[in-house]
């Protein structure tokens, strides 16, 4: 008898797993179900965990009846995405690659969004005494020259780009020394190694304004020019990918630089953080950014 | 130490104010890594009982392979079923990346060699007589192999936990194949190492304990089949 209870017993689990499976399924089914309604939007990390999208996407896919797939990546690995068609947008911030990306024929309508800033963090107590200084590039110097940690993100995102972009202009080649260590991880879980560890990093400021609070970090430098932090929107090239969702790409870029979108970008963070984190640009010159 | 603490509150703040999102997300990984365990049990027990039952050239060959694909890294999996569900891949035109259905493919994959290898064991584990006492006694080849699944329940059990196990907590593959989308394809694992990305540790570690409360009572039920069984 026992057994045979115990077989019933696991008879009806399997059947119950089987209604979860097969309700699973038409619940999936009613969200996917039309054709190219998906797009996949390939982002930097730094546009999510400031929470900027959590905030976008809703009204978008409201407005619109698409239904946004966001990939989180570094800027470099979107445009990587994109390059395999596997992406139908990119909302990045890594200008050169993103010229390269555009001249190359991958993306098409590369158009400004927004900027923020990069700051250099570091520990209160600032070994390299960094605190004040106007020019990024001094700042590194400073860094290399009294060998304090710095964790570079090591990931080819927008903001290693950028890092990497300021070591040249500081005439430093940081890479295998040891006080340079790349964690290849995302910018908040970058900016807590480098609290846990008392070194310098490189940072977004949405991003850190974001995570402020958990971290031992102090804003070093700031407000130089070579340290804008720069968004831009860009199609994929569906004449290259005729699978890209030609239409919802383009319909998200009109999102982006949108009047009302860039009315929630200008105040985005105010509540929480007492400043915004990012600064609406749709229809500005790159070369006006920052004055 | 306060943020444990912190965590633990938010936690159970969330638990019992049936926290919608919370409570979307546990569901998903539950429907996710449940379909996946079956998907795997289906294919894991009957391959490894036929691999057990039968001599072949190479049988042994096989056999450590099935027990390799036991410890089958997760990105591992993901990158490659990445590689072929994506929209260039060989099976681009399902369009099914980023999507639970491609996590349930993945999370599969990852439990099939665990539920196979363990089957395999259990059901090799018996007295050889027995399948000889089986036949001998009238039953055909169909009825013996269900007797023997049947006789090695309790290592079988195992098998579903060990299988369910391995996917419910594994964040590598899913993040790469579901895309952590939210309302989507976020489950506890990749909702985990997003809060923790964005700093928010309490939810990340609510997310934990969540995750942790739902294996145990998981476990609890298989183990008190598997138990019950045993006492007989």
């Amino acid at each position: 008898m026992r057994v045979f209870r115990s077989s019933k017993v696991i008879l009806t689990l399997m059947i119950v797993a089987l209604i979860a499976a097969f309700g699973t399924s038409s619940a999936f089914a009613a969200k996917a179900a039309p054709k190219q309604k998906n797009i996949i939007l390939a982002t930097t990390t730094s546009t999510q965990d400031s929470g900027l999208l959590d905030k976008l996407i809703p009204i978008f896919e409201k407005q619109t009846g698409y239904f946004v797939k966001t990939i989180a990546v570094g800027s470099g690995q979107a445009m990587k995405m994109g390059e395999k068609g596997e992406a139908d947008v990119m909302l990045v911030h890594s200008p050169d690659a993103e010229k390269k990306f555009v001249e190359e024929g991958y993306g098409v309508n590369r158009q400004l969004v927004m900027h923020n800033d990069f700051i250099i963090v570091g520990p209160g107590a600032d070994q390299a005494k960094i605190k004040g200084v106007k020019s990024s590039a001094e700042a590194f110097k400073m860094i290399a020259k009294t060998e304090s940690l710095f964790l570079s993100r090591g990931d080819n995102s927008g903001t290693h780009a950028k890092e990497k972009k300021l070591w040249q202009k500081a005439d430093i080649t940081p890479a295998g020394q040891k006080w340079y260590q790349e964690t290849g991880l995302g910018m908040g879980q970058t900016l807590n190694v480098a609290s846990e560890k008392k070194g310098y990093t490189l940072a977004d400021r949405g991003t850190y304004l974001a995570l402020k609070k958990n971290l031992g970090l102090d804003i070093l430098v700031g407000g130089d020019a070579a340290l804008l932090n720069i968004y831009h929107v860009i199609e994929v090239n569906s004449a290259k990918w005729p699978k890209a969702n030609a239409d919802g790409a383009k319909a998200f870029a009109a999102f982006m630089v949108s009047k009302k979108t860039q009315a929630i970008i200008k105040t985005f963070g105010v509540d929480k953080y007492g400043s915004p984190l990012f600064f609406p640009d749709a229809g500005k010159k790159v070369e006006d950014l920052g004055k | 130490m306060d943020l444990i603490v912190q965590g633990t509150i938010k936690a159970f703040e969330l638990i019992v104010t049936f926290d919608p999102e919370v409570l979307g997300i546990t569901w998903l990984s539950l429907k996710i890594s449940g379909t996946a365990t079956l998907i795997s049990l289906f294919i894991g027990v009957s391959i490894g009982t036929i691999v057990a039952l039968t001599n072949f050239f190479g049988k042994r060959f096989v056999i450590s392979l099935i027990n390799t694909g036991m410890g089958l890294p997760p990105v591992v999996v993901g990158l490659f079923v990445t590689m072929l569900i994506w929209r260039s891949g060989p099976f681009g035109f399902l369009e099914i990346l980023y999507t639970p259905y491609a996590m349930i493919i993945a999370q599969a994959v990852i439990a099939t060699p665990i539920v196979m290898g363990i089957s395999l064991a259990s059901i090799q584990n018996l007295p050889p007589n027995l399948r000889l006492q089986i036949l001998s006694l009238g039953a055909s080849r169909l009825q013996m192999v269900w007797i023997l699944v049947k006789e090695a329940k309790l290592p079988l059990l195992a098998a579903v936990m060990a299988g369910f196990g391995g996917v419910i907590s594994e964040v590598g593959a899913s993040i790469m194949v579901g895309g952590n989308i939210k309302g989507y394809s976020r489950v506890l694992t990749t909702a985990t190492v997003m809060e923790t990305g964005k700093g928010n540790f309490d939810i990340a570690i609510a997310l934990g304990i969540i995750l942790l409360i739902l294996a145990f009572i998981i476990n609890a039920l298989l183990t008190q089949i598997q138990q019950r069984q045993h006492l007989r």
